[in-house]
């Protein structure tokens, strides 16, 4: 039952063939064998999830219609406010912090009948690229444990990896679903900026996050954005129409004009990761796709510009993390000490440098030279990009240079770890949506992702071109070893 | 201070508007004075992980209505800002308020001190959030407190900022030109004009300058004016103090000060520990403004009249500048002005009776008129029966009076208290030739040219006819008498 989808429980629940508890409990079970190596949960949700499950079993019993991820356990990343678990964004800061009240996502999640089982790990408040930036807990790749699951997502990707949950949530600031997504060889979905509400998605940079899923197939991906998006009062930067995804795709690249990028067609990418990635090129083209390089000079800036305009909306966001109403406090009798221990103490050294960072380029006299100057990155990036657009509908690359990194190896050098953003922070400075999903394994048995990004709002091309690569590349045949060596005990 | 006509003085206002509207400008919690501490508080206002900011709709409204009456340039698209500070009372580290983008610019407003009028320049007007408020536990400040306490019911708050341009020159202008905005404000019912209650704020930015230079010299700020009275005598000090200061050679110093009521002297704040960097930048949780040439239409469709139109349509009713100014100032004076006017062919008199007598039993009783069961109608009959001698003017005192506090009608008034005009000039003869009769020796003294005589005569008639008669035909009838004797 592990690997099943959520389509398939769904269905097998609504059909009567399994209850809601007996998915919940085949969920638990995984967890419970493989967790305590994997570390993908910082917050197991047991008792709120049992008491949702029986709720479920009893409406279906009465026969209510208990919506379209009726009884599938999800995961939910723990910086997505949730009124019955903690929600710590892996911060010393929040490590005993329960929101008053539940992000859009959740709600919506459990009005289609979701079971959230739990919280997942992340890089503290989102910012990394490996997890390890978390204060909480360390989680490790199911593919190899010795190896990082990417990041910020982490706990979400390595869940789905190893068969906890069919979905899990993430959040996506420079491509922190897509870059965990294919390190674990999964499918990562960052929506259109402004299609899923961010309303209790505790913010990173604000004109960048996007909550979306982490899926093990790409109906499913499509199955929980249709679920999540669509406006939202509480959050002024929704858009007023969702993206509009037919629940039967049909998974079609006839007549895809599709782009693929030259500067991420480099020296600058790890070799088997290119290899793969024009193999999945060549596919389309064999398969009724147009297929051209096209070259988009401006992404050679994206990250100096994703990390001014993102540290410095950070820096902001993070300044309510003061000591005074919630979360960690300083014991100091002046309230200058307490506000610095507070925050000495509370924040880890990642969160610092970026708060740091974007304090300083947002300073008088660096305004102009650091924030202004991302910003005109931006909107050059969004020109190049609507350019493409005329000319292709998706845009191919790989999601990131290279497949899952040794615990350890970056974490000393923070420039090498921004670098395995390069691919990904285009999209969210652009606020277009783009899809990461597997395209094959390297040598060392690790997943190699493959990005898609397409136009505002053409979420459903972008998951009918995974969706027709997903039916014909059988990679789901393939399991971690986390969940083979349970199946050997 | 004599060496103060060779400096002229500069001045610049910028005030600080609590809006009126039901709920905060971010959220849904109310927006309003006096609750429980933080319980007029949400997860949005109080700054929680993961909140965000929507904007009310209504503050958007009541800034177009502002900038519009102060004749301002309204923005076609406008935008949010973040103001990054720390302080305990602002929940998210930064305050949501508009930088280099403001809802409206290039306005005016018109003053008046004495009979001369000035147009003051409006900067800017723009919105934002209020802050909490912190209260302090064993001292009066922060400095010497045991602890402090934190209430986030003002949080969120919606305010408006308005600019005046540096174009006041005297306290005098300064109070008009406060009293005027308050004025403004109150009239639109965007605000409730309660400088005591901090609800309206002012600061003033002071400088002076050797009379004739065009540079401007160094200003101060000046913060605790939550009066009138206070703004004019803490102006009048700080200039005087700069003065004298550079008179004496010194240098005049930028810096924040604080009135003191008690001292009655400005006195310089604390000075923060490290120069303020806001650090502004755009706010990204919100969509820029974009204010379309209908809306501003419907608006203006909707405002009422303005305190300066006010005015001039009373002085084109006939009253005098003066009269037209009291009664607009006191808006409920002017209201019953309208009401009674209305159905009275005697606007001006209306108007004398308001300022002179109803304002004072207002005064005496320490009453608002709308505690009162009097209705402005009632005035207007009142008026009309003085104007038609129907009823002498002490007479109309005695039932004013009674109808202020009953709300009867004055017309029973009068018929109950037998006050109608003696118009039969018979029956006031009558009463004339039987005081002539008791007081012979006085009409005797009159003969002998003692005219000093003829007040007491006539004050005897007056009480006889328990002031029902009209004065000067009393004069005249007395006098007829008198020289037939």
């Amino acid at each position: 039952m592990s690997l099943e989808s959520a389509r398939q429980l769904q269905a097998r629940f609504a059909r009567g063939e399994v209850s809601a508890q007996e998915i919940l409990a085949a969920a638990f079970e995984r967890i419970d064998a493989a967790d305590d190596r994997v570390g993908a949960f910082l917050t197991v949700m047991r008792q709120p999830a049992e008491a949702r499950a029986q709720e479920l079993d009893r409406r279906r019993a009465a026969g209510e219609d208990c919506g379209v991820l009726a009884g599938v356990p999800v995961a939910i990343k723990d910086n997505l406010c949730t009124q019955e678990a903690r929600t710590t964004c892996a911060s010393r800061m929040l490590a005993d912090f329960t929101p008053p009240y539940d992000a859009t996502v959740v709600r919506r999640l459990a009005e289609a009948g979701a079971v959230i089982v739990g919280k997942t790990n992340l890089d503290e408040f989102a910012m990394g690229s490996s997890t390890e930036n978390s204060a909480l807990g360390r989680t490790c790749n199911p593919w190899d444990l010795e190896r990082v699951p990417g990041g910020s997502s982490g706990g979400s990707a390595a869940a789905v990896a190893a068969g906890m949950v069919p979905i899990a949530l993430g959040s996506d600031t420079g491509g922190s679903i897509r870059q965990p997504a294919a390190l674990c060889g999964v499918v990562g979905l960052k929506p259109t900026y402004g299609a899923v509400s961010r309303y209790g998605l505790v913010a990173f940079a604000s004109s960048l996050d996007q909550v979306g899923p982490l899926t093990r197939s790409v109906e499913d991906a499509a199955r929980v954005l249709n679920v999540i998006s669509g406006p939202d009062p509480q959050d002024a930067t929704s858009l007023p129409q969702a993206p509009v995804i037919p629940d039967r795709l049909e998974g079609s690249v006839r007549s895809l004009r599709v782009g693929v990028i030259a500067q991420l067609d480099t020296d600058g990418v790890d070799p088997e990761t290119r290899a793969a990635v024009r193999q999945a090129a060549d596919w389309f083209a064999s398969h009724g796709a147009s297929v051209e390089r096209i070259s988009l000079p401006a992404i050679d800036h994206g990250i100096a510009a994703y990390y001014l305009i993102a540290t410095a909306e950070a820096s902001a966001n993070l300044a309510r993390y003061d000591g005074v109403r919630y979360g960690w406090r300083a014991d100091r009798p002046d309230l200058l000490g307490m506000y610095r221990q507070t925050r000495d103490q509370g924040f880890g050294p990642e969160v610092k440098r970026r708060i740091m960072l974007g304090t300083y380029a947002l300073s008088a006299g660096y305004y102009e030279a650091c924030y202004q100057k991302g910003q005109l990155v931006r909107s050059r990036l969004r020109q190049d990009f609507q350019a493409a657009f005329e000319r292709f509908d998706v845009l191919l690359s790989p999601t990131s240079p290279q497949t899952a990194f040794a615990l350890g190896e970056k974490v000393d050098d923070p420039l090498a770890m921004y670098l395995a953003d390069v691919a990904t922070v285009a999209a969210n400075l652009v606020g277009i949506p783009a899809i990461s999903l597997p395209c094959g394994f390297d040598s060392r048995g690790l997943p190699i992702g493959l990005q898609l990004q397409g136009p505002a709002l053409s979420e459903a091309r972008l998951l009918e071109a995974a969706l027709a690569f997903e039916q014909a590349h059988d990679l789901a045949g393939r399991v971690p070893p986390v969940i083979a060596g349970q199946a050997r005990a | 201070m004599s060496t103060t006509s060779t400096y002229e003085a500069v001045i610049g206002l910028e005030v600080h508007a609590e809006l009126l509207t039901a709920t905060k400008i971010f959220c849904s919690c109310a927006a309003r004075f006096g609750s429980e501490p933080n319980t007029d508080v949400c997860p949005v206002c109080a700054g929680f992980p993961g909140t965000l900011p929507v904007l009310n709709g209504k503050v958007v409204e009541f800034a177009i209505m502002t900038g519009l009456a102060l004749h301002c340039d309204i923005a076609p698209r406008c935008k949010f800002d973040r103001k990054n500070y720390f302080y305990p009372d602002l929940p998210k580290g930064y305050q949501i308020s508009q930088y280099d983008q403001p809802i409206a610019t290039k306005g005016f407003l018109e003053v008046r001190v004495a009979d001369e009028s000035t147009r003051v320049g409006i900067h800017r007007v723009h919105m934002e959030e209020d802050a909490g408020k912190l209260v302090h536990v064993g001292a009066a400040g922060l400095a010497g407190s045991d602890y402090s306490l934190v209430d986030l019911n003002r949080a969120g708050v919606p305010l408006l900022e308005i600019v005046s341009e540096p174009d006041i020159r005297s306290s005098e202008q300064a109070r008009a030109y406060m009293a005027e905005l308050r004025l403004l404000l109150v009239t639109l019912k965007v605000n409730d004009g309660r400088l005591e209650e901090g609800s309206l704020r002012c600061d003033a930015n002071v400088s002076v300058r050797p009379a004739g230079q065009a540079q401007l010299g160094t200003r101060t700020e000046i913060k605790n004016l939550n009066s009138l009275r206070f703004l004019q005598k803490a102006i009048d000090f700080e200039i005087d103090r700069q003065v004298r200061v550079l008179s004496e050679g010194g240098v005049i110093v930028q810096e924040t000060r604080l009135w003191s009521e008690e001292r009655q002297v400005t006195y310089a704040m604390r000075s923060k520990e490290e120069a303020s960097d806001y650090r502004y930048f755009p706010e990204p949780d919100l969509s820029p403004l974009v204010i379309d040439s209908s809306w501003i239409a419907d608006i203006r469709a909707q405002m009422p009249e303005l305190p300066a139109a006010r005015r001039t349509r009373y002085v084109d009713l006939g009253l005098s500048p003066y009269d037209a100014g009291v009664l607009v100032d006191q808006m409920e004076l002017a209201s019953a002005f309208d009401a009674a006017a209305a159905v009275s062919a005697y606007p001006k008199a209306i108007a004398t009776w308001l300022i002179k007598d109803v304002a004072r039993l207002l005064n005496e009783g320490k009453l608002r008129l709308a505690d009162l069961p009097f209705q402005p109608e009632q005035l207007a009959r009142l008026v009309d029966m003085v104007e038609r001698q129907e009823i002498t003017v002490a007479a109309a005192r005695k039932v004013l009076a009674a109808v202020v506090a009953e709300g009867k009608d004055p017309a029973a008034l009068v018929a109950e208290m037998g006050l109608a005009a003696m118009a039969d000039a018979g029956a006031l003869r009558d009463v004339i030739e039987r005081i002539l009769d008791a007081h012979q020796a006085q009409v005797a003294e009159f003969k002998s040219g003692k005219t000093k005589v003829l007040g007491f005569l006539t004050g005897q008639v007056m009480r006889q006819t328990q002031g029902r008669a009209q004065p000067q035909q009393v004069a005249s009838l007395l006098e007829a008498a008198l020289a037939r004797r």
